[in-house]
């Protein structure tokens, strides 16, 4: 018998304190902590648009690139967010991330391939039909390699980072070669489905369908994860498990098994990123996922290691960024993400909101 | 039913090239309170981290309530009812304090699913845990954080707490509270085995007690005798309670 079993109960009349669901009905006093919001990073997104809007010579044309890097931005985002927890919560400096996002890619190119009579239609819901197919069997096989990556190449090396560096690399272009076996070494067109095709006028600016897609899709992928992270008992843990691991383990999970579901989820993620990216740029290639991947990385030591959150500020700066210097400095363009890079580190060494202290 | 509810017997912990633990041999005595004491460096927390499965022991054995628990992960001690607050303590700093409390209770998936009148008590026991529910568990005191790790500890019933140094950093007056705490513990029959390096924490708790020296427990028996006699606790510790 457990002699603690019988505490509350012997005390349960005598107690008056407030129902434990209830939040602190008093106003906080000087002896209280504050509960400051970190809002700063938050208006870095705003802030660059309006820096570059004296720049461009038009409103339209500033509405454009600003949709423009926003999508952008999205799908980076998209990309990355797996990466983040992968890297927060694992420790794990996976550089075969690309793998997954080249895999993704190019399995829809099989499956809108395949549905080409969906993708023809000028019916906005079929074509919508055959663009979500692809994004859930591209999710389901990239998911299906995380899992077999991790096993195999990543779960030897946990805490060893130089090895997890050149196992990782060394996956990526295993993985590139066998896509090249199975879709062959040149590049593919991913021809927009029918009615993804073409601008939306507002106003004066042209607003490509596809990038209003984007958007929403990124969107999307970020309130789901913040639900689940803030929300639920497993996003509990993994956040729990960003800061200290070992104590997760104390509490009496088994925290490899948060590792393998994150990183599948991750893996997941990245091809779904995959297909945005490959529609985004309208061809795939094998490459793809290595020309990604330092965009990616730059985009969690950004954000800072750990926070999704961060990684979506770090990719619609990264978004927007890049398609201003785009316009008003192609040359720029070349090292604006490094620049940027740099510029946030400076101000903020651990990036914008970290959660891991590697 | 067997009155030791843990026993280590001879047990050897390395780290790394590190030997840390020469043959432990530690018996804890169920609904009593057993201090670990001994100088810095005398392996005690080693000790717990072994009996918690955060490092292995290279031999010997520990046994909880009967079953060899040496080789299992930390996540299956953990669920046989051994709740652990490091010298640490361990908080998810970037968690409410809500929610570090409903990481400890693995059966509720929100915090409504939580024993109500287990958490009065505990509210009863730490009173800011109540207070700053709500907050984020990085911005408390020390103070603080050191009665939400304990509370994060009981807030289900469990067989055996092990807590490493509670008192350590606190004010006085903190300290008083967590005495007082460990006593309502004590008298519900809790068992806990405590490593503390507070004299009067531990006078004033233990029932048993064990010094432990270069890695071994070098004194065990009852905490009345050993605080009765300052030249054990001259040679064992090298100061008198």
């Amino acid at each position: 018998m457990s002699a603690s079993k019988s505490e509350p109960g012997s005390l349960a009349t005598s107690l008056q304190t407030t129902p434990p669901t209830s939040p602190p009905t008093t106003p906080p006093t000087p002896q209280q902590p504050r509960f400051d919001f970190d809002w700063k990073p938050l208006v870095l997104v705003p802030a660059l648009a309006l820096m570059a809007f004296p720049f461009v010579d038009s409103p339209s044309t500033w509405l454009t690139l600003t949709i423009a890097g926003l999508a952008m931005g999205m799908i980076i985002f998209i990309i990355a967010s797996g990466l983040t927890l992968v890297f927060g919560l694992m420790d794990v400096l996976n550089f075969g991330h690309g793998v997954f996002i080249a895999v993704g890619a190019f399995v829809a190119t099989s499956v809108l391939g395949a549905m080409g009579g969906w993708t023809a239609s000028p019916e906005l819901w079929r074509n919508l039909v055959a663009v979500f197919t692809a994004m859930l069997v591209a999710m389901a096989v990239a998911s299906a390699i995380g899992l077999a990556f991790e096993r195999l190449l990543v779960r030897p090396v946990y805490g060893q980072h130089l090895k997890q560096i050149l196992i990782t690399m060394g996956g990526m272009i295993i993985g590139e070669e066998l896509i090249k076996v199975i879709w062959g070494a040149q590049q593919i067109p991913l021809v927009l489905p029918e009615a993804l095709r073409g601008a939306v006028i507002f106003g004066d600016a042209a607003i490509e369908k596809f990038r209003l897609l984007a958007v929403l899709v990124g969107i999307v992928v970020f309130l789901l994860l913040a639900w689940v992270l803030s929300r639920t008992k497993i996003g509990l843990l993994i956040r729990a498990g960003v800061e200290n691991p070992e104590m997760v383990e104390s509490l009496g999970y088994r925290i490899r098994r948060l590792f393998v579901g994150v990183f599948v989820v991750g893996s997941a993620l990245a091809g779904l990123g995959g297909v945005m990216w490959g529609m985004y740029q309208q061809n795939v290639i094998p490459q793809m996922g290595a020309q990604v991947n330092v965009l990616i990385f730059i985009v969690i030591i950004i954000g800072g290691l750990g926070s999704t959150g961060g990684a979506l500020i770090g990719a619609l700066l990264i978004g927007l960024l890049a398609n201003y210097a785009g316009f008003l400095a192609p040359k720029a363009a070349l090292f604006s993400n490094i620049a940027l890079m740099v510029a946030i580190l400076l101000w903020r060494p651990s990036g914008l909101y970290p959660v891991a202290n590697r | 039913m067997s009155d030791t509810l843990l026993s280590l017997t001879g047990v050897q912990t390395h780290i790394g090239a590190y030997h840390i633990l020469h043959g432990v041999d530690l018996t804890v005595a169920r609904g009593k309170l057993t201090m670990l004491l001994g100088r810095n460096g005398a392996g005690k927390t080693t000790t717990l981290r072994t009996i918690m499965g955060l490092w292995r022991a290279s031999s010997g054995a520990v046994n909880f309530t009967g079953h060899d628990i040496t080789a299992l992960p930390t996540p299956q001690i953990a669920r046989l009812g051994i709740a652990y607050v490091p010298e640490t303590m361990a908080i998810f700093a970037d968690l409410t304090v809500k929610e570090n409390m409903l990481l400890a209770a693995p059966n509720a998936r929100r915090a409504s699913d939580m024993d109500e009148d287990r958490l009065k008590w505990i509210f009863q026991l730490f009173p800011a845990v109540e207070k700053f529910w709500n907050y984020p568990a990085g911005k408390l005191s020390g103070g603080q954080k050191q009665m939400l790790a304990v509370a994060r500890a009981i807030v289900e019933p469990r067989e055996l707490l092990i807590i490493d140094e509670p008192s350590k950093g606190l004010a006085p007056s903190i300290i008083n509270n967590m005495i007082d705490a460990f006593a309502e513990l004590k008298s519900r029959g809790v068992t806990i085995l405590l490593v503390e390096q507070n004299i009067n924490f531990a006078k004033r708790l233990g029932d048993n007690v064990a010094v432990m020296e270069d890695g071994r427990v070098v004194h065990s028996g009852f905490m009345d005798a050993f605080a009765a006699d300052e030249a054990l606790q001259q040679s064992l510790m090298g100061l008198a309670i």
